[in-house]
């Protein structure tokens, strides 16, 4: 049994009232007549949310302990049982804080006296998302479970049509609608195979089953397909481009950030059930994530709409974490601690470090499509000069993002890597070090997509009017960037604190692996080292910075940018993000596949002409579709059943409920 | 302490060196007497007094990509083994921190070149992101291959445990690596037949095309990184293929020193004797580093 200081309310009961006050943030808007009122009144929730939310998880987190509440509902279900653990905990981190930022961002970004109709709306849905994500982390029983579900993804069905006037977004709309709710009856036929399992809606305790029954394995299906699904995972990513591009911006950032991890979060809370998962389970986790790592960056790099680029780079991200948690699986069946230690440590630190990179660049990229008015970076250009702050912060988010040193893209990628190698003496897992090249290529590209992103977007000179007068955001748009590049430099500089934080709920995944037999101290160890390093190449920089600055007492003289001889060089000229990808492309034809249509030049003075390359969606536009496409005219005589008469349709209840009834009896 | 001091020592002040002997030995084979071993030195201190010309599409990621890439190759410096004695800073995994320092140095340098808004920079840079995200995989081939060999997971002991006697019982896995690792080696240091620093035309080049805008001292730090990072890689690569000590403590310095020095004449005679690739060409050398080292790997796992 735990305890807290006295004097102090239970921390778990402070979650719970912080989740409920997110959900109720934007009600008061709803009612108020004055415009922007209601934005401001639902800041204000969302951070008294944030502070007695995080403080409470984070309280429960090193407490290491579980607390549970009975929610008396009278529903047939059995009871309502409402959990934090410190894996619930741990989710509810990246919960509140996206949700707090999110909702300061959008003062400044989707101002209320600007957008009069729709703000109301996308005020109340983003609590409410929130809120329901943060229940869901709580949930133990399995109807309820599906319920704070089905509000997650309708909330954030409503957010992301909020422009709904546009036809393209009606359609990523429609797309997500149809992707999330495949993955919700997947769910269903996952909590109703539980239920005839153990008889009851409560969720399996951790360890209770036994993987080795035949039914298990539908379990195991229906759970990947339905949380890889919200996740992101390959093939299952078709709704995750569109959506994310054409939700505001602080939304992308929320289902980016915290909604993809609820995927993750189910396929976590599945996997504690199981005392002896098969290694089978941890090899196809492993495939489906370098899958969508590769694929998601490879995709990414042809991209050059700004937001699909980053949501290409959700899937490639969300493959690591999947790619970490397979190994750590394989290195769980196989017995093998070290692995299994370092591959969760590296999942969960990953998704704590996507949750503050994502948003960043996403809230980063709101700033820019409110300064420019396009998301085409082929129109961008020299940003930079125009907004130095956001353009700074940004770029904290790039080089995080992209897993490099000394931020903390790097150490969770380190950890994976540490572990791959850890194989290599003496086990008979070897092979899965092959991983490494594979995992250095995803970096690689990585590169590739974000220095364009950042070149295209930030550097250079503006390439169309617009970007010529972009300006700086506000500083309701600069603090909750700020707040997450600061913690992207802190877990990059110092994280050895990191993996003190993530321990809790690595012990509480699987307890019998992290026991006695891996040394959390050794890594701690290890990770100082890359903290003292980190700091040294900042101590580097800094000193060659002062070098160079004391040589600056040298004449500095300012020109036009050396054209090689070419005199009349114009903006039109540069590297555009297209052209920067076009090499790559080539490189990877066959997996990036892109439309291009070229123009026909004839005689000597040819005419104007156009030139387009759109990037394609390959599994959307050569499977799903065809596959949808067949289905739906196969199933089209069941339209008759469907033409909006309401008596027939009450009709269809009675008769539905007499037969389940007859059944009954 | 002392080899410490030593190791500083000699990556402070022999990267430029390299290049010396390389263009004297490109003179010889030219039949010219060549600039003098230390022109390189000459020509950083030179640089180093000059003023500077900034272009004023630029911001101050322009002004940080020199420092940054000398920054990360510094520390990359001091992970490495140099001959028989260890690093001054090693520690379990280093080795991927050593890959990753390299990708942090080149961010900022194609990030410089892309905020000039020149065509040409852009393009080289362009080439450069793609062409070391080729290379990278081949890397922690060799990486893997050498933790294999050694049983460790950190630089020193991986590169100082390739001996002669190593080749005795790895020696075809040692030999596809090394041939795999010496293309790595040509390409991250822009050297013939992948780019050609000297040639004239700026369309055709890789890395130097990406630093045309850069001058005075920003141009000497950049040579100087430039040659550090030639350094740097080289003393992997002669881990891999002139694993000789004496056991001698100085004498190893010695026999480190003449290795580089060795390794320096070979790209000479690389670049001598062969012409610039096209650049269709140079994915495909890339892949066949990549399926070199990819197969060293699968002989020393097996």
């Amino acid at each position: 049994m735990y305890s807290f200081p006295q004097g102090f309310p239970d921390p778990a009961i402070l979650a719970i009232i912080a989740a409920l006050i997110t959900g109720c943030a934007g009600i008061p808007g709803l009612f108020l007549r004055t415009a922007g009122a209601g934005q401001v009144i639902a800041v204000g929730m969302q951070m008294l949310a944030a502070l007695l939310g995080i403080p409470a998880a984070l309280a429960l987190l090193f407490a290491r302990a579980t607390v549970t509440y009975t929610l008396n509902w009278g529903l047939p279900f059995g009871p309502c049982e409402l959990a934090i653990d410190p894996l619930s905990a741990f989710f509810l981190l990246p919960v509140f804080t996206v949700g707090a930022a999110g909702s300061l961002f959008a003062v400044g970004y989707w101002p209320a006296a600007e957008h009069r109709s729709s703000e109301r709306g996308l005020t109340f849905f983003f609590g409410l998302l929130t809120s329901s994500m943060a229940l869901l982390v709580m949930a133990r029983n399995g109807v309820f479970f599906l319920m704070t579900w089905e509000i997650m993804a309708l909330s954030a069905y409503f957010l992301l049509v909020t422009e709904h006037e546009r036809e393209d977004v009606r359609r990523a709309g429609i797309l997500y609608l149809i992707a999330t709710h495949t993955g919700s009856a997947a769910l269903l036929v996952f909590f109703s195979l539980l239920v005839a399992r153990t008889g009851s809606f409560l969720l399996p305790a951790a360890g209770s089953l036994s993987a080795l029954p035949p039914m298990m394995m539908s379990v195991a299906v229906a759970a990947l397909l339905g949380f890889g699904a919200k996740a992101g995972i390959m093939p299952l990513h078709v709704w995750l481009p569109s959506a994310h591009a054409n939700a505001p911006s602080h939304v992308s950032a929320m289902m980016s950030g915290v909604m993809l991890k609820m995927g993750l979060y189910g396929i976590f809370r599945t996997l504690t059930f199981f005392h002896d998962p098969p290694l089978l389970w941890g090899a196809v986790l492993t495939v489906a994530g370098i899958t969508s790592a590769l694929a998601g960056i490879a995709f990414a790099a042809a991209q050059h709409d700004l937001k699909r680029l980053l949501a290409y780079s959700s899937i490639e991200n969300i493959g690591i974490i999947t790619t970490a948690l397979g190994v750590a699986m394989l290195g769980y069946s196989s017995h093998s601690h070290t692995l299994a230690y370092l591959g969760l440590a590296a999942a969960l630190l990953h998704i704590l470090n996507h949750s503050l990179f994502k948003p960043l660049l996403f809230l980063g990229s709101g700033v820019v499509i409110h300064a420019t008015g396009t998301r085409d970076m082929n129109l961008m250009g020299g940003l930079g000069k125009r907004m130095p702050k956001a353009a700074l912060l940004f770029l904290i988010g790039v080089v995080a993002i992209c897993g490099i040193p000394p931020l903390n893209g790097f150490v969770s990628e380190f950890l994976l890597y540490l572990g791959l190698f850890s194989q290599l003496h003496g086990s008979n897992l070897a092979y899965i070090v092959l991983l490494a090249p594979a995992l250095a290529l995803v970096g690689g590209l990585a590169v590739i997509s974000f220095t364009k992103l950042y070149g295209s977007v930030f550097l250079g000179t503006p390439r169309n009017s617009t970007a010529a007068h972009g300006h700086e955001a506000g500083a309701t748009m600069l603090m909750p960037m700020g707040f997450f590049a600061l913690c992207c430099v802190a877990i990059g500089l110092f994280p050895q604190f990191a993996l003190g934080l993530i321990s809790p709920a690595l012990a509480c995944f699987m307890p019998m692996a992290t026991a006695a037999v891996v040394q959390p101290l050794e890594y701690m160890a290890i990770l100082g080292r890359l903290s003292l390093l980190g700091i040294l190449l900042l101590a580097t920089a800094a000193i060659a910075l002062f070098w160079s600055l004391r040589l600056r007492r040298l004449p500095v003289l300012s020109a036009p940018t050396w054209g090689c001889g070419y005199q009349r060089a114009t903006a039109r000229m540069q590297y555009v993000a297209s052209s920067f990808s076009e090499i790559a492309i080539s490189v990877f034809d066959g997996i990036i596949r892109q439309r291009s249509e070229r123009p026909v030049l004839s005689g000597l003075f040819p005419r104007p002409a156009r030139c387009v390359d759109l990037p394609s969606e390959t599994v959307l536009e050569r499977i799903i579709t065809p596959v949808f496409t067949v289905a739906g005219s196969a199933f089209a005589f069941l339209r008759r059943l469907q033409h909006g008469q309401m008596h027939v349709y009450m009709i269809y209840i009675f008769a539905t409920l007499f037969i389940l009834m007859i059944w009954a009896h | 302490m002392t080899n410490i001091i030593i190791h500083t020592f000699l990556a402070l002040l022999m990267p430029p060196l390299l290049l010396g002997v390389i263009a004297k030995t490109k003179a010889a084979f030219g039949g010219r007497v060549g600039a003098p071993f230390l022109q390189p030195y000459h020509d950083i201190l030179r640089l180093l007094h000059k003023g500077s010309v900034f272009s004023t599409t630029t911001t101050w990621v322009f002004r940080a990509g020199p420092i940054v890439a000398l920054a990360t190759t510094a520390v990359a410096a001091l992970l490495i083994p140099f001959g028989a004695h260890p690093a001054p800073i090693s520690f379990s995994g280093d080795m991927i921190l050593y890959a990753y320092l390299f990708a942090l140095g080149r961010f900022f340098t194609m990030a410089a070149a892309l905020d000039t808004g020149s065509s040409f920079e852009g393009m080289g840079s362009a080439r450069e992101a793609t062409y070391s995200c080729l290379a990278e995989p081949t890397l922690f081939f060799a990486l893997i291959t050498l933790s294999r060999l050694s049983g460790s997971y950190s630089l020193s002991q991986m590169l100082t445990n390739v001996t002669p006697g190593a080749w005795l019982y790895a020696g075809a896995s040692l030999l596809l690596l090394i041939g795999g690792m010496f293309i790595v080696l040509l390409v991250e240091n822009c050297r013939i037949p992948f780019d050609d620093p000297n040639t004239h035309l700026e369309l055709t080049m890789i890395h130097e095309v990406m630093v045309l805008d850069h001058s005075g001292p920003a141009f000497a730090i950049i040579q100087y990184a430039a040659a550090l990072k030639l350094f740097v890689l080289g003393a992997f690569f002669i881990h891999l293929a002139l694993p000789f000590a004496t056991g001698n403590a100085y004498l190893d310095w010695g026999v480190f020193i003449a290795s580089m020095l060795l390794l320096a004449v070979v790209i000479g005679v690389v670049e001598s004797v062969m012409a610039r690739l096209r650049l269709v060409r140079i994915p495909q050398l890339l892949v066949a580093a990549t399926i070199l080292a990819a197969f060293s790997t699968l002989l020393i796992i097996r």
